[in-house]
């Protein structure tokens, strides 16, 4: 074009970034990739194409793993496991050090094979995907070489399988792969089928660096590859980021093998807008959070709730900045938006939209028009759309935001906790007050303050409910790729003290009646039932209530209407729980003789069961304004605070042993940080537990913080682990048991803790208390708090 | 031009009183919007000519003479030598400097210098930079350039109005000036640099375009920090949305530290984005520079001949 020409227009021209380089890799590998097993490439026997989505031309062929690749990729982990971690942190430090150079020093082959293979704008993949990805690996070489001194309680979990996604393949392999290897595992990642070349170029790097054999595993195929993956008997660990369909058929999967498990999953992240906002910043907050990445993001901010005063004047700025979006092919570094990932993706938006259009939402989109010759969407906005539309519902992956307006910050905050997602939310007020107010009364696991989209490897990322569990980043990371070492000194059967044979007055007295105890009051069954309780000499020692699923429903919906709890400061707890405390202290006779009737303990043993209790609640009250989060260093210029945050109402499920000890054992920790909980006590022994309500009526425990169930433990469990509205459920059981736990609560993708029918000994504090049982009632929220006048 | 002149609106805190800028949104949008766009080869030739006839080419220097300002306006009507707009195309193009900008006192040797070339002779004025002169020795300084000649006047504004917020005070000031001014053009001088946050930022530019300000600029070149591109953004999302309010379009001038071609190439695309393509228009925008010019021709020169250039092969101003 003439020079003249354009001085007359000033308009924008190609801005082409060469892929001649990336050419020249794909060429050097004859275009077609092998699998990376036992540090060699293995020769797949079938292969499939992948695309560039920007062209719709075939860039290379990529091996498809059968079965027994698989097979072959978990034994080469297996094998690798024992000398990656006898070598120590220390040395394998320096191979993810070495590894983050790597990545730096041909960063620009990276991005270009990147944005080739996704669709990506080369923009994103060099400024944003690559330099995250070195990060990754640069913060968890710190970590592995902490990990000897830091984290010395803590050892590595194994083989983990890990299956990535497509959106941002190299950046979510090294939020899989770094930490994995930081604390010592070994793994076998499987790249999505659409985006494996970064992957296949990254088992170049760690060729490279020397990576012992085995160490790193990368498998390529489609959906049956990461299902041999998930099933592998020697596979100690999933880690996933997908979809929430393939999340919770994962979580069924393995239920009950001990695999361990983090999820992240999807999201119909919340972007809430107050009328003091900054809002040509928000315009360009919505551009980031929606037509980044094509809105091909988990944590894509897809649901505008913008304050009614201001929706006018927001909706016409979000036009105007939408006419000046440019889409293109990923390669152009003049555009903003680049190729969906694949026609099926494409066509999923278009069908969705169409959805929106018929549901009577209103839908607009700029006046120009998408490139013909690729995977393109147009950026969509849909206005006044109500909460029941299926756009406002259904995570839609693509450039299309939803938007509806609010009244107040509480409705605000309703609308945006009216999801089943819980990923992310990102929150625009210039009022300080009103952010920290909403930010944690949101449910999600990563809030963004008058920013979005901004991720960091000192920063903990992961969900709350659908969105899966589990954190990527920041030293709670860390902890999905370790296990305690403590538990190798769990036993295979429950630890309890001896039965005596002596005869033990049963009843003094007036008859006493044991009931339930929901939202503060004692409360018949709803059955009308009781069950008979008979000791090990089998002596009849009372009645229990016999707690039904209307009993369970009615004791979540008390704990759910107990607000106070959670509201009162850690300071505030801690002097209820001293309180309890004391009060047990007071009836130590009494608790001991119901634990010498219903155990036939002898009085030395049932007298060490209470003054343990005791002595646990202590330890709780002690960490109640302890248990701090962090302010974690991330690299922009934030304050990015780590606040535990109570999971919220939590189901427990205490084991049949030690039956007031394993109550208190459980149920503290998970109050201290302001759960409320609905407990099935020992079905053998169930009176401790009953007993315990005189305690909480007479310390200041608000109504509904806990709520004891007695009855047949089987069902009662079962009902708990599959209504909607528990949050989080720990059981103490048998391997069987926690198999159905983890089963029946994939659906809502309770946050489960259950020990695989391994028994600790509860009289050792090493054991059975401590910070573990609160990280496991917490939740990490991460909060990003941009400053600056 | 045929344009309609700001002439300003009545004082109203309204427009302005709830303005809140958050900072590093801002940043954040400055910071990447060099990835998102870029003009590359031919399309960058033709940005950087029309950057040249967006610049107010400056000397405002103690040791400024008659001499060095016949040689600056020399520049300002030949900016890039001949055998290069030849090889673009674009001889004929009638490619100059959007003005030159000098002291009160060069007033009449640059008129001399620039004959009837017809570039605009701009004229700092009302105790520039500081502003530390009386009111009436202000509107008498603007008059009095305005008579030697100037038909485009930048004023500098009291930063302790802005720094006090006294907004009413600011707005007569300014609404006084621009009615010295008469038919020359009005540049408004915040000095940024002074103005502690971006939210007062965006405040004294609403003042200044109430008050009539045909553009508004950001600095004096002298403040120890002077042009940046989030300051600018501030000051255009305020200019876009003084238009929106009224239908007018006011002017914007970035000046002081834009040395670089690339530099110039990210002003440009900021307007572009942010304002449209009416603002790439020696009527709507001009940079505030000295040295710019020069990079511009070493860049023209690698463009036409593929060649990285030298400073020396470019006449100097």
């Amino acid at each position: 074009m003439k020079v003249k020409e354009i001085f007359n227009t000033m308009a924008y021209g190609p801005a082409p970034e060469s892929t001649a380089q990336a050419n020249e890799f794909l060429d050097a590998h004859g275009r077609t990739f092998e699998l990376f097993i036992g540090g060699e490439w293995k020769k797949a026997e079938k292969h499939f194409e992948t695309i560039n989505p920007s062209s719709m031309q075939v860039l290379a062929n990529i091996a498809e793993a059968s079965e027994g690749d698989v097979n072959e990729a978990v034994t080469a982990a297996n094998k690798a496991l024992k000398d990656w971690v006898k070598i120590g942190g220390r040395a394998r430090a320096r191979y993810l050090y070495a590894i983050a150079r790597q990545i730096q020093k041909h960063s620009r082959l990276f991005a270009v094979l990147e944005a080739l293979d996704n669709g990506k704008p080369i923009r994103e993949t060099r400024d944003i995907d690559i330099p995250l990805v070195a990060r990754h690996f640069y913060h968890h070489a710190g970590w592995a070489q902490l990990m000897d001194t830091e984290l010395k309680d803590y050892k590595e979990i194994g083989v983990i399988g890990q299956i990535i996604p497509w959106n941002f393949p190299l950046l979510m392999l090294s939020w899989k792969i770094a930490p994995a290897l930081a604390m010592g595992n070994t793994v076998v990642l499987k790249p999505a089928e659409f985006t494996s070349l970064t992957a296949l170029l990254f088992a170049e790097i760690c060729q490279n660096v020397g990576l012992p054999k085995g160490v790193v595993n990368i498998i390529t195929g489609p959906g049956s590859t990461g299902a041999a993956l998930v099933n592998h008997k020697d596979v100690n660990k999933i880690a996933f980021t997908g979809s929430t369909e393939v999340g919770k058929i994962i979580r069924k999967a393995i239920a009950g093998t001990g695999k361990k498990v983090s999820l992240e999953l999807g999201g119909k992240s919340p972007f809430i807008v107050f009328e003091d906002a900054d809002l040509d910043s928000v315009v360009e907050g919505i551009v980031d959070a929606i037509w980044f990445n094509q809105g091909q993001v988990c944590c894509a901010g897809s649901r505008l709730l913008v304050q009614e005063s201001i929706q006018d004047k927001l909706y016409d700025k979000i036009k105007a900045r939408m006419e000046k979006l440019r889409v293109g092919d990923a390669m152009d570094k003049c555009i903003d938006i680049g190729a969906i990932v694949a026609p099926i993706q494409v066509k999923t938006i278009d069908e969705l939209v169409q959805k929106g259009i018929a549901e009577g939402n209103q839908m607009w989109q700029p006046s120009w028009e998408c490139p013909k010759d690729g995977c393109f969407c147009p950026p969509t906005l849909f206005t006044h759309v109500s909460p029941s539309s299926t756009i406002a519902q259904e995570e839609i992956f693509g450039p299309v935001l939803v938007a509806m307006s609010f009244r107040s910050h509480q409705e605000a905050i309703k609308l945006a906790n009216n999801t089943r997602y819980g990923l992310a939310c990102s929150i625009w007020t210039e009022n300080i007050n009103l952010a920290l107010d909403v930010a944690p009364k949101v449910k999600s696991g990563t809030v963004w303050i008058n920013s979005t989209n901004v991720f960091d490897a000192g920063s903990g990322f992961g969900g709350y409910r659908e969105s899966g569990f589990g954190r990527e980043g920041g030293k709670e990371g860390l902890f999905e790729y370790m296990k305690p070492r403590i538990e190798e000194q769990f036993s295979e059967k429950p630890i309890k003290p001896a039965v005596q044979k002596t005869k033990i007055a049963i009843s003094e007295g007036i008859d006493r009646t044991a009931k339930m105890y929901i939202g503060g009051k004692q409360a018949r069954p709803d059955s009308g039932y009781s069950i008979i309780v008979k000791n090990p000499q089998g002596e009849v020692i009372g009645e229990a209530p016999e707690g039904s699923r209307k009993d369970i429903r009615n004791a979540v919906e008390a704990a759910h209407a107990n607000g106070k709890w959670a509201e009162m400061t850690g300071h505030a707890r801690a002097q209820v729980l001293y309180y309890i405390a004391e009060n047990l202290s007071a009836r130590k006779a009494e608790f001991s003789n119901r634990l010498m009737q219903m155990c036939c303990y002898s009085k030395a043993d049932a007298d060490a069961e209470v003054e343990k209790s005791i002595d646990r609640i202590y330890t709780y009250a002690a960490h109640a304004d302890k248990y701090d989060g962090q302010a974690h260093q991330t690299i922009q210029r934030n304050v990015t605070l780590a606040m535990p945050e109570p999971v919220g109402v939590m189901g427990i499920v205490c084991p049949e042993e030690a039956p007031l000890l394993t109550f208190i054992s459980t149920v503290i920790p998970a109050i201290t940080l302001g759960n409320s909980v609905i407990v099935i006590p020992s079905e053998t022994a169930p009176f401790s537990a009953t007993d315990f309500y005189q305690i909480l009526d007479t310390s200041d425990v608000p109504g509904g913080t806990v709520n004891i169930i007695t009855g047949p433990k089987e069902t009662l469990t079962k009902e708990l682990a599959k209504h909607y509205d528990v949050d989080g459920l720990w059981y103490f059981g048998s391997k069987e048991g926690s198999k159905d736990i983890e089963s029946l609560s994939a659906e809502n993708m309770k946050r489960t803790w259950v020990n695989y029918g391994k028994y600790r000994d509860w009289m050792n504090n090493e054991q059975s208390e401590g910070t573990e049982f609160l990280r496991h009632a917490s939740e990490i929220k991460n909060i990003w708090i941009p400053y600056g006048a | 031009m045929t344009e309609i002149r700001n002439e300003g609106i009545p004082f109203d805190t309204k427009y302005f009183e709830n303005i809140n800028v958050n900072r590093s949104a801002v940043e954040r949008r400055t910071a990447s919007l060099g990835g998102r766009r870029t003009v590359k080869k031919e399309f960058q030739a033709a940005w950087l000519l029309k950057a040249i006839t967006c610049i107010d080419l400056t000397t405002l220097a103690g040791d400024d003479t008659a001499g060095n300002v016949e040689r600056l306006c020399a520049k300002a009507i030949s900016p890039v030598r001949k055998d290069l707009l030849e090889a673009m195309e674009m001889a004929d193009a009638n490619i100059t400097t959007g003005a030159v900008c000098v002291y009160h006192n060069m007033i009449a040797d640059a008129k001399r210098s620039l004959g009837n070339s017809g570039i605009p002779i701009a004229a700092v004025s009302t105790g520039f930079p500081a502003g530390k002169i009386s009111f009436e020795q202000k509107v008498e300084e603007i008059k009095k350039s305005v008579e030697a000649g100037a038909t485009e006047i930048d004023i500098v504004i009291s930063r302790e109005l802005v720094i006090n917020s006294k907004w009413e005070q600011l707005y007569e000031e300014v609404k006084a000036c621009r009615a010295a001014c008469g038919d020359a053009h009005m540049k408004t001088i915040l000095a940024t640099g002074e103005i502690p946050t971006y939210t007062k930022v965006a405040k004294a530019s609403w003042v200044s375009m109430m008050a009539g300000s045909d553009f508004i600029k950001t600095s004096t070149g002298k403040e120890v920090v002077n042009a940046t591109l989030p300051v600018s953004l501030v000051m255009i999302r305020a200019i876009r949305e003084y238009q929106e309010l009224t239908g007018i379009k006011v002017g914007y001038k970035p000046a002081g530290g834009i040395q670089k071609a690339k530099q110039a190439l990210d002003w440009l695309i900021l307007m572009k984005e942010e304002l449209g393509d009416e603002w790439l228009q020696p009527n709507l925008f001009r940079f505030g520079a000295s040295s710019l010019l020069g990079d511009i021709e070493r860049q023209l020169e690698h463009y036409v001949t593929g060649r990285y250039s030298a400073g020396y092969r470019h006449a100097m101003a």
